[in-house]
């Protein structure tokens, strides 16, 4: 087994996942943001079909929902998405949804008293809700913000089931061709060192927050 | 004219009446205290005065400007939303557990309505902050954060934050009844020295001496009605209903 090599493609396959974190992350969480106020609407027309998509996203298994978007979007829709984007758009989706769930909880525990004041003193709404109701929301969806971004960082391997080339696929690869299991742990190594940082972001963010209450 | 007329107000929640035809004038620059039994309805009819409900029929005008009068089918009809929100900018509200914006520091919470709301500069929002919270002995809080001070801090700052907008009119539900009993005569202090500078003040409290003491004119409600109203000495030494006897035997065994 040459290292080197082994090492090398990894390394690709991890940038493969990184690639499929972060997009997921940069579109999730302001979808994440409008479903929620979706859900929150008192318009039953708007309210019903959001509860119903998150229904959906958190209610069937994200791999059945990647498998979807790659081979049932084509004969449904014509559109036929990459390995890659499809598997991008099965993300965003799945976990606009969790984080939409998160934004709603944190958003309804700002005690009335906050948007009341806000109200008395004269702020609008978008004013109340962007500098007074957010920055607390931010605070309290922090740790289960964590678990969902940590939770990301493990489910990219999910995308292999559409070909995409991330790292437990090339991982499981090499297990079979080299028959050893040193890429196993290679690649809990690797996870491991992601999610370390990922924790460690999380552990400034809430030590910068806790300057209040 | 007054600053405040308050003609038949009506509100009820799922069909039951808190508000059944309340109606009361504040003079500027007087202080009107109102006192009454829990349930009676004193907050409801705080947060219809100050936009927080809506009422559900009766009349509402501030500074000579209409918010709410009487439809023809008997229904509240609101002015328009400028109407509404320039009449909101003339009144000031300092709540019970004072809701001071916990990610603020204690001198942002007091700048950021004025710099936000009525567009002023930064240094000057600031500066005027500053003279508040010295007129409150905070001086040296500036930088805090609301869960750093003391309940009765808190509730000075939430009143220097009511008044950084400069309000005409300004409304205390139970400012004192969230706190410790060696507290409350800080934060009565401060009611009685804006007394003291003519401030217009519709106070709800507990606190009958106070009530009696700092008030122009007393409001005593029941029910979802005023039972009694007038000078201190009417309601407090020459009371006429029994309702308000009964009540005010608690207070004077005390
Ligand atoms: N949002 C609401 N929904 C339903 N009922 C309400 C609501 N707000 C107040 N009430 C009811 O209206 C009545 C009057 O309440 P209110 O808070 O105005 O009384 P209060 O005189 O301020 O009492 P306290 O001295 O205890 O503060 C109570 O019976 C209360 O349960
Ligand atoms: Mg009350």
């Amino acid at each position: 087994m040459n290292y080197t090599v082994l090492l090398s493609q990894m390394l690709q396959a991890t940038l493969m996942s990184l690639r499929i974190f972060f997009s997921t992350l940069l579109f999730s969480v302001p979808l994440g943001l409008l479903v929620a106020a979706g859900r929150r609407s008192k318009v039953k027309a708007v309210n019903l079909p959001v509860r119903f998509y998150i229904l959906l996203m958190r209610g069937t298994p994200l791999m059945l929902q990647l498998l979807f978007i790659f081979y049932g979007l084509k004969p449904l829709t014509g559109i036929q998405l990459d390995r890659v984007a499809a598997a991008q758009v099965a993300f965003l989706l799945n976990y606009a949804a969790y984080f939409a769930e998160i934004f709603r909880g944190g958003i309804d525990a700002v005690p009335a008293g906050q948007y009341e004041a806000a109200r008395v003193l004269g702020f609008t709404k978008r004013q109340t809700f962007f500098r007074i109701v957010l920055p607390q929301v931010c605070k309290m969806i922090l740790p289960p913000m964590s678990n969902e971004f940590i939770n990301l960082v493990k489910d990219t391997s999910l995308a292999q089931v559409i070909g995409v080339t991330e790292l437990l696929r090339v991982t499981s690869d090499w297990v079979s061709s080299a028959v050893s299991m040193a890429p196993f742990a290679i690649a809990a190594v690797f996870y491991l060192l992601m999610n370390a940082v990922v924790t460690r972001c999380f552990t400034v963010a809430e030590a910068r927050m806790n300057y209040y209450r | 004219m007054p600053l405040l007329t308050a003609r038949n107000l009506y509100k009820s929640f799922d069909g039951t009446g808190v508000l059944k035809g309340i109606s009361l004038d504040v003079d500027k620059g007087e202080v009107l205290t109102v006192i009454g039994p829990s349930g009676s309805g004193k907050s409801t009819l705080l947060r219809c005065m100050t936009q927080l409900e809506a009422v559900d029929r009766g009349e509402i005008s501030v500074c000579g400007e209409t918010l709410v009068k009487t439809g023809e089918n008997q229904s509240a009809v609101y002015s328009d939303r400028a109407a509404c929100r320039r009449i909101a900018l003339h009144i000031g509200l300092v709540f019970q557990n004072f809701n001071l914006f916990p990610h603020f520091s204690v001198l942002r919470n007091i700048a950021e309505a004025p710099m936000h709301v009525l567009g002023k500069k930064k240094a000057e929002a600031e500066a005027s902050a500053m003279e508040l919270l010295k007129k409150m002995e905070l001086s040296d809080k500036a930088d805090f954060y609301p869960c750093q001070l003391s309940g009765g801090q808190q509730q000075r700052v939430s009143i220097a934050r009511a008044l950084a907008m400069n309000p005409d009119l300004l409304f205390f539900d139970e400012p004192t009844s969230a706190l410790d009993p060696e507290l409350t005569g800080e934060i009565l202090k401060v009611i009685r020295d804006l007394a003291a500078e003519h401030m217009t003040m519709v106070v709800v409290t507990h606190e009958m001496a106070f009530a009696r003491d700092v008030a122009d004119q007393v409001v005593f409600m029941a029910d979802g009605v005023i039972v009694e109203q007038g000078t201190p000495e009417q309601v407090f030494a020459n009371t006429q209903s029994e309702r308000t006897k009964a009540f005010l035997s608690r207070f004077n065994e005390s």
